[in-house]
């Protein structure tokens, strides 16, 4: 059983990304469960939602104690709780951030020790210029599958486009996308972050042709 | 066909299958998801020859209800906390006037202090009301029980409540089959009520009972609940022959080496022995519970795990039967009597009168605090070693009620 933690705040689609994360497991014939951990919902309070992946039927309700993974939606997390709480040193992490890995490892005991384990992604440029709005769900997931293969890229794309519609799901599609790429280019470079922002990223932004999979409905693909 | 659901959506499309006639209900966390739902189903014609009735309160839902049942419509509405205690009056109505309505509780907390999360408190609180309450323990046994809880209803010509823990499963999402339309509508014809009210022919329903018939009225009332296990035995076994695999389940059981065995043939069915601990619960705590079982066994701890999915009428005999020669009982409450105890444990506690075997009352869970394969380890634990109260709170944290009050 591969167990995810995902941390954001209210309004940055933690409990979609909880889902999303659960059907692309799905899709690839595994048996999944989402929790989503409700408080009094209000916009930009701390949540936490919980994902399963496994190869048998899943018959626990507790929350995850000790996952494989945690996903940071919100950087400014990393200062105020111990979002690593549980995950083992070898465990994985991908982090909406534009530190380098060491230096959120110097703000956080906690996060995964390894090299190559934790990915630090500018989620947030990327949606910004993906998307259009500050929802780094998607790309996160992107990060995500190319760090851990726990899912595809496929997959993703596939939920993604099974939950939103039009330009929303192509935007999501996109960023994860770029995510995706941003983590296989910058993985194992544990001092290497983003302080540029996305123009960083823009220096070799990939046409989305060139992106690790064509988006459907999508003009420039269309004509590429 | 398997899908990804969140449980109340699940639910809803399960109610769907049911095809009620009215669907009358006020939204109140966490079962809000499911009526809301509904209502998108009635308004697209996805559930046709259904009225969606909007009301003002809880106790409007349930009046509604009771009306819509007396005139002989499958009625379907859900509540939750504060919004059952507020409907409570014309809950006791509805079994009163012996209505087969069917109601989910998304189990929630009651106040004060106000708490959106998890317990048990809501439904326990009306275990006294005449109505059915059965238990689910995910969102598979909450859409099975739906269909169930219809067919129980009907044929009793009495209410039931569907119980599901509040966010925990109605707002979790997992891998769910519903049957399809086809299987529903074989299995659950349309209402045909014992009584209705009917213009064309004008009769009085609920009037009142005085000294000289209450008393048979109520032992009426008892007996038909008493005789509601076979009934609701019967039915969950059609159902899952009518499906051809596992389904929900008044009582089940399950040994130290059988906690896979979920879904499993009935004939895992046996007893607890010596060298055993019985573990009694509701809900989904018993999924958690099932998860702990394998390590415990490592440990040199056998789990009889006993999970009640019909807690009204109370399986005592099952439930005395299960415990068997265990050595001891641990229940798991997830709601407190103040001053007391807890409410399960209460129930346990009858059925097993002369049996002389230990039973501790361990609270769990209450308002949402995670229960844990850890702390359900610990406690069971401290059980083996004869350590463990005849009355826990799991995980208190007791820095904070040391120097309070």
């Amino acid at each position: 059983m591969f167990q995810v933690v995902i941390h954001g705040r209210g309004g940055q689609g933690v409990v979609t990304a909880s889902e999303l994360l659960a059907r692309s497991g799905f899709a690839a014939g595994f048996q999944v469960q989402a929790i989503p951990s409700f408080g009094s919902e209000r916009m930009g309070a701390p949540v936490v939602a919980y994902t399963r992946i496994s190869t048998e039927r899943i018959i626990t309700r507790e929350p995850i104690l000790n996952p494989d993974a945690v996903i940071v939606q919100d950087p400014t997390l990393l200062r105020t709780m111990n979002v690593f709480d549980g995950l083992a040193p070898d465990g994985w992490a991908v982090v909406n951030t534009r530190e380098s890995p060491n230096e959120v490892r110097e703000a956080c005991p906690d996060a995964p020790r390894a090299g190559g384990h934790l990915a630090t992604v500018p989620a947030d440029d990327i949606v910004r210029e993906y998307l259009g709005r500050p929802i780094p769900s998607a790309a996160l997931l992107g990060a995500f599958a190319a760090l851990t293969h726990q899912i595809t890229l496929e997959a993703l794309a596939a939920s993604i486009n099974r939950l939103f519609k039009g330009k929303v799901a192509a935007g999501n599609v996109n960023s994860a996308n770029v995510a995706y790429q941003w983590v296989l280019d910058h993985l194992g470079q544990e001092d290497a972050g983003a302080h540029g922002g996305i123009a960083h990223v823009d220096v070799d932004r990939p046409s989305t042709s060139e992106l690790p999979i064509p988006i459907a409905g999508d003009p420039e693909v269309t004509n590429a | 066909m398997l899908e990804l659901l969140e449980g109340s959506q699940a639910v809803a499309r399960a109610v769907g299958l049911a095809r009620p006639g009215v669907v009358c209900a006020y939204p109140i966390s966490p079962q809000t998801h499911i009526v809301e739902a509904l209502s998108g189903m009635v308004r697209t014609g996805k559930l046709a020859n259904c009225d969606y009735i909007n009301v003002e309160s809880e106790f409007a839902a349930m009046s509604v209800s009771i009306g819509a049942s007396a005139a002989g419509a499958r009625v379907y509405t859900a509540t939750a906390s504060q919004g059952l205690l507020y409907m409570a009056e014309a809950v006791y109505n509805a079994s009163g006037l012996k209505l087969p309505i069917v109601m989910t509780v998304a189990n929630r907390a009651l106040g004060a202090p106000i708490n959106i999360w998890n317990d048990q408190s809501d439904s326990l609180s009306q275990r006294d009301s005449g109505w059915l309450q059965l238990f689910a323990v995910d969102n598979q046994e909450a859409i099975d029980l739906h269909v169930i809880a219809y067919k129980v209803a009907e044929e009793l010509s009495l209410p039931v409540m569907v119980c599901m823990d509040g966010f925990v499963l109605t707002h979790a999402s997992d891998v769910v089959e519903l049957p399809t339309q086809e299987q529903v509508d074989a299995f659950l014809p349309p209402i045909t009520p014992l009584e209705k009210l009917d213009i064309a022919e004008p009769r009085s329903m609920g009037m009142m009972a005085g000294p000289d018939v209450f008393t048979e009225t109520k032992y009426l009332a008892h007996m038909a609940l008493v005789g509601a296990s076979k009934v609701i035995k019967r039915v969950a076994d059609q159902y899952a022959a009518h499906l051809g695999r596992d389904a929900w389940q008044p009582v089940r059981v399950w040994g130290p080496d059988s906690p896979s065995e979920r879904g499993g043939p009935v004939s895992a069915e046996r007893p607890a022995q010596q060298g055993e601990i019985a573990v009694i619960g509701m809900g989904s705590v018993m999924g958690t519970m099932q998860a702990a079982v394998p390590r415990l066994k490592e440990q040199g701890i056998k789990i009889r795990l006993v999970t009640l999915g019909s807690y009204r009428p109370f399986p005592a005999r099952s439930v005395r039967e299960a415990i068997g020669t265990a050595d001891r009982v641990v229940v798991l409450d997830r709601a407190l009597m103040p001053g007391v105890g807890g409410v399960l444990s209460a129930d346990v506690r009858r059925s097993m009168a002369r049996l002389g075997i230990p039973m501790h009352s361990v609270i769990a869970g209450l308002g949402g605090r995670s229960i844990t394969e850890r702390s359900l380890g610990k406690v069971l634990t401290q059980a083996k070693a004869g350590e463990l109260g005849e009355l826990e709170f799991m995980d208190l944290k007791r820095d904070l009620v040391e120097g309070a009050g």
